[in-house]
């Protein structure tokens, strides 16, 4: 997929967000630059955030006006980033509004040549009906040399490094509880 | 060390990371620094970059060489006048290092056995059922340890997080399989801590002793001459030396260095060598512990940290602690204890965390009876880490994944993981995008290109849409410990889910489909506690409660489950309390008090600037760890400049600006009591509660499988002999030797040069984060090569060319940017040309291109399986 300059523009514009979008403004566009700030977040409900890319950890202040998502900026009050973001912090915004964004759930069957919209309750049942499936087939309760394992080598869990703490906590359990030991995150490579 | 205290150094070092591109918002405090104070700031890089456009000196170094640069210091400052004569420097080095620790008379050094140590082997350790460990050969430890002065001094191996995957001694057999019976009867487990006491080490703090941990540091760095860097690294002898002096002249009473890294030291076959290598560096500068001190490990993702500490790895449990393995003495829980606790230092307190753990997995089915369901619990039969995963699945042994927020299509030597992702049965991706792992079967360059048919391609796909960060509740644990709460601030489109939604849901459904299972391998999965339901519903339906869950890691009481834990001493080895992770113990001490939600910065006069305020680091809120050592051994601050933790000798008690890292009522002169466990067990002098004998280790005798001492290897592929020892590469790293995964000789002329690979500031690792992202993609629309203008003139390459870069796996195409960014190297008196690719792209995406990832191999260190992505070999030419 290619994007032009002016559906570059035109996201930008989506989100009422153009002026932050534009690198290098000069100082002659400052004020209004500020007013435009000014308007974008006025009466806007900011909830306190944290930038999900790197390990920094910057703050940020994520405003929303009638639920919807207006603006995500840095945090002023972190003595960490102390309001500062980088380029991709500053791009938070679009992985929440952005017109590529998936809203679906997709089924690929085995051999099939496309994707098939599914329903999220179906889908969700067919993944636990595999998993047990595949668990229950090659399940290992003793080594060949006797040793007591209880274990599942055939299911790999990975899981990225950005995802919250809460669910590395879940996904761990989950995965031991079913006694399925290949665990691995981006935090290995 | 945290990288505000940056701002404290003195001298700041970035060596094994671009700080200024990839953690340009951590670079503000030593840029503060340099404004502040006139910190010098030196960055050692194979590839000018920003970070060395803000440095006071430039080092260049080749991409794999950085033990020869790090043990060139440590030469350096071992035989120069200040280092031996300023008192501040032995009196750190001998009461907090094991500097004056005396080794086993049976330990042979590399330089005894032209490179390597005493105790290599050709490996044996693999589970028949799991044949991918993957290890070249494997070292015995019973050389490298402690003399002891009671019985043999070989012996007695000591416990460590590791110990139980290496070969113990005869005698520390004895003694955990009498630690081990006393254990079976159940809790409380005072008596198994005391039997593993061990002998005390034998010391002389002269540091005159031949076979003293500081002799044998002497001797074994003593050919890590600048002549030797200068052969080895192709850094000049002159800049090797300026760096040198700006360390040494920027450390002491009154001064600090700081060291920053990231993936450029750990993606290496000894990745944790390296690091190593630095830690003994500072520990004899007196670096640690202090304002403005210590090493920055600056990682990559917002909560790879806590990926790291609630292990989604399959090599430990919750907080640091060892996961049970076929392969180690654990077949019960008193012999997962026995070989794991360590009687002395903090870790005494094992046996406490594991049995908090089992109650958070088991609840009131695990019983002091059923050793807390220890049984249920899996054990692990061999390296199920990302690369043997890999290698195992392209041979049909994985039959489904689950993959969440990862894109593994694009991931290591690319072609053979998208080869093994094509043997799956099911593959689940839920990610932000339809990335390259989610339409490997439909997309993929050697399905366009008609050399596999996407018909013949079995595998079930699915994919979930996620929720983005502030669409739900939950905690991120960023690169200093830090646990930041973010709060949900609108709801997700369609049927985005959060992926606790996903896990959640998914559990539950199990749950319901094993409800009626009687079968004994389903009893533990019956029996796991899981009810994380909100007491007030939350959108969307199924959402289970975050706080919950940070419930369950932080603990409460076993009976009184509303009760939370305020902190790890409050933890017990009876069963009534309850607790996932230790290390997180004290994050959530009230119903209403989740401290990584606090967000009060200090008042900018405050001294110390520790900002206890500002959400929770563990341990304990502690923000500098070690802090100890910011005392000299009778307590007082070494510096008024440097002052941070001391000893208040009315009070009666260690105060400072931070949390003190030290038992709050042991005063300096505690001698520590002989056969004692625990922290009793250690001096008012030992800073580093952790280890077994409170010191930090210049030499490891047990925890890293590849030696007790860093020593500089060529990578696994590497167009030079090693110019240091005769030893060429390290000999336990990991290959998997299978098709697909050829590696060049040394110096084959198919592929001369060396390759280093590297991230951008505008994008993010394999894209999923960045390349469906406008603003970015703009930003940096597309791949390039860098080479030097020697090479391009060489290879007749102009700026903007077509290049195809290859490697023994693969071949990809991109620009060519002609840069003095990139240089040549004179190594061992001939001319080494190096390139340097970023690796964000892929075949889907806003903006697309070659998947650079192809070209790397599966080998992998020995110690923690990461791969060797920062240097490797390739050659160059016009397209």
């Amino acid at each position: 997929m290619d994007v032009s300059r002016r559906d570059f523009l035109k996201v930008v514009g989506s989100g009422g967000t153009a002026l932050s979008g534009l690198v290098a403004v000069g100082a002659s566009l400052a004020p209004a630059r500020a007013r435009a700030q000014q308007l974008r977040i006025r009466d806007a409900k900011a909830t306190p955030s944290i930038c999900p890319y790197c390990s920094v950890g910057c703050a940020t202040l994520v405003h929303t006006v009638e639920g919807k998502i207006v603006n995500i900026e840095g945090d002023a009050r972190s003595p960490f980033n102390e309001g500062t973001l980088c380029p991709k912090g500053a791009a938070i915004f679009q992985l929440h509004v952005n017109p590529n964004r998936p809203m679906q759930v997709l089924h690929r069957a085995p051999g099939a040549a496309d994707w098939e919209v599914w329903n999220l309750g179906r889908a969700m049942d067919r993944v636990a009906e595999l998993v047990k499936k595949t668990r229950d087939e090659t399940f290992m309760e003793k080594t060949s040399e006797g040793k007591l394992v209880n274990c599942c080598t055939s299911i790999f869990s990975l899981g990225g490094a950005t995802l919250d703490n809460e669910w590395n906590h879940l996904q761990q359990k989950l995965m031991r509880g079913l006694g399925i030991v290949p665990i691995e995150n981006q935090a290995r490579i | 060390m945290h990288y505000r205290s940056m701002r404290d150094s003195d001298c700041v070092v970035v060596m094994g990371s671009n700080m200024a591109e990839n953690h340009p918002v951590a670079f503000r405090w030593p840029m503060k620094a340099k404004v502040e104070h006139g910190a010098k700031i030196i960055h050692v890089d194979p590839r000018f970059t920003r970070t060395s456009a803000m440095a006071d000196i430039y080092a260049p170094i080749r991409a794999g060489s950085d033990i020869a640069f790090l043990g060139g210091l440590v030469n350096f400052m071992l035989n120069s006048p200040r280092w031996n004569e300023d008192p501040f420097f032995r009196s750190f080095v001998v009461n907090y290092t094991n500097a004056a620790t005396i080794i086993s008379e049976d330990f042979r050094d590399t330089e005894q056995l032209e490179g390597v140590f005493s105790g290599l082997m050709k490996y044996t350790g693999d589970v028949k059922e799991w044949p991918y460990n993957g290890f070249l050969g494997e070292y015995e430890n019973k050389s490298w340890q402690y003399a002891r002065s009671q019985g043999k001094s070989t012996g007695w191996t000591g416990a460590t997080q590791k110990s139980g995957e290496q070969e113990a001694g005869d005698e520390q057999n004895e003694t955990q399989q009498r630690a081990a019976k006393l254990a079976a009867g159940g809790p409380p487990y005072d008596k198994l801590v005391q039997v593993l006491v061990p002998p005390s080490a034998e010391r002389d703090e002269t540091l005159q002793h031949p076979r003293c941990v500081f002799q044998i540091l002497k001797r074994h760095f003593h050919r890590y001459t600048p002549e030797m860097v200068e052969r080895a690294t192709g850094c000049p002898r002159d800049v090797f030396e300026r760096v040198a002096h700006a360390i040494l002249d920027n450390s002491g009473a009154d001064r600090t260095v700081s060291f920053a890294y990231a993936v450029a030291w750990t993606q290496h076959t000894n990745g944790p060598q390296v690091i190593g290598c630095c830690a003994l560096l500072q520990l004899l500068l007196g670096n640690y512990g202090r304002p403005g001190a210590g090493i920055m490990a600056l990682r990559g993702h917002c909560s790879i940290q806590g990926s790291t500490d609630i292990p989604t790895l399959y090599h430990s449990i919750h907080g640091y602690m060892a996961h049970p393995s076929a392969m180690s003495q654990h077949a019960s829980l008193a012999e997962w204890l026995a070989a794991e606790t360590q009687a002395t230092g903090y870790w005494a307190n094992t046996p406490k965390f594991m049995v908090s753990y089992l109650k958070s997995m088991y609840g009131k089915a695990a019983t002091r009876e059923n050793d807390f369901g220890y049984d249920w619990h899996p054990k692990i039969i061999g390296d199920h880490s990302h690369m043997p995963m890999f290698v195992a699945m392209n041979e049909g042994r994985v039959k489904g994944m689950l993959c969440i927020g990862q894109n593994p299509a694009t991931s290591l030597n690319a072609r053979l993981e998208r080869s093994a992702l094509r043997k799956l049965e099911w593959l689940v991706v839920k990610d932000n995008w339809l990335h390259e792992t989610a339409t490997f079967w439909k997309n993929a360059p050697e399905v366009r290109a008609g050399e596999v048919s996407t018909a013949d391609i079995a595998t079930e796909v699915f994919f979930f849409p996620a929720a983005q960060v502030a669409e739900y509740d939950g905690s991120f644990t960023n690169t200093f410990r830090m646990l930041q709460w973010h709060f949900k601030a609108a709801e997700a489109p369609g049927d985005c889910r959060s992926d606790n939604w996903f896990t959640y849901e998914l559990g539950k459904r199990l749950k319901k489909l094993y409800a009626q299972s009687s079968e004994k391998r389903d009893e533990g999965f019956k029996n796991l506690v899981w009810d994380f339901e909100p007491d007030k519903p939350i959108s969307p339906p199924g959402e289970p409660s975050a706080p919950k869950i940070l419930k369950e890691i932080n603990g409460y009481t076993s009976d009184e489950p509303g009760k939370h834990l305020g902190g790890f001493d409050e933890l017990k080895d009876d069963g009534s309390t309850t607790c996932a992770s230790w290390i997180y113990c004290g994050v959530f001490p009230k119903p209403d008090e989740n401290r990584s939600a606090n967000r009060q910065p200090d008042p900018p006069d405050a001294p110390g600037q520790a900002q206890l305020g500002w959400a929770w680091s563990w341990p304990a809120n502690r923000r500098i760890m070690y802090n100890r050592a910011s005392a000299d051994p009778q307590g007082k601050p070494w510096s008024e400049r440097k002052k941070y933790v001391w000893w208040d000798e009315g009070k009666k008690r260690w105060v400072g600006y931070d949390v003190p890292d030290f038992p709050l009522e042991k005063p300096p002169t505690d001698k520590g009591k002989p056969g004692a466990t625990g922290m009793d067990a250690l001096p008012g002098t030992a800073p580093f509660i952790m280890k077994s004998d409170g010191y930090g280790w210049l030499y490891v005798p047990n925890g890293l499988v590849d030696g007790p001492l860093p020593a500089h290897y060529e990578p696994a592929e590497s167009p030079v002999r090693n110019p240091v020892y005769k030893q060429q590469s390290s000999p336990v790293y990991k290959y998997w030797k299978t098709a697909g995964n050829p590696l060049a000789s040394i110096g084959d002329p198919k592929f001369p040069y060396v390759i280093t690979t590297y991230r951008l500031t505008e994008h993010y690792l394999a894209g999923a984060m960045s390349r469906w992202n406008p603003w970015l993609t703009e930003l940096q629309p597309e791949l390039f090569v860098e080479l030097s203008p020697e090479l391009a003139a060489e290879k007749g390459i102009a700026n903007l060319d077509w290049v195809r870069i290859s490697s023994p796996r693969a071949q990809v195409r991109a620009k060519a940017l002609v840069t003095r960014r990139l240089r040549p190297f004179t190594i061992d008196g001939r001319t080494v040309h190096q390139v340097g690719m970023p690796w964000h792209w892929g075949y889907e995406g806003v903006v697309t291109g070659d998947v650079v990832n192809e070209m790397s191999s599966l080998v992998g260190d020995p110690n923690v399986s990461i791969h060797e992505g920062k240097a490797f070999v390739c050659n160059v030419e016009r397209a």
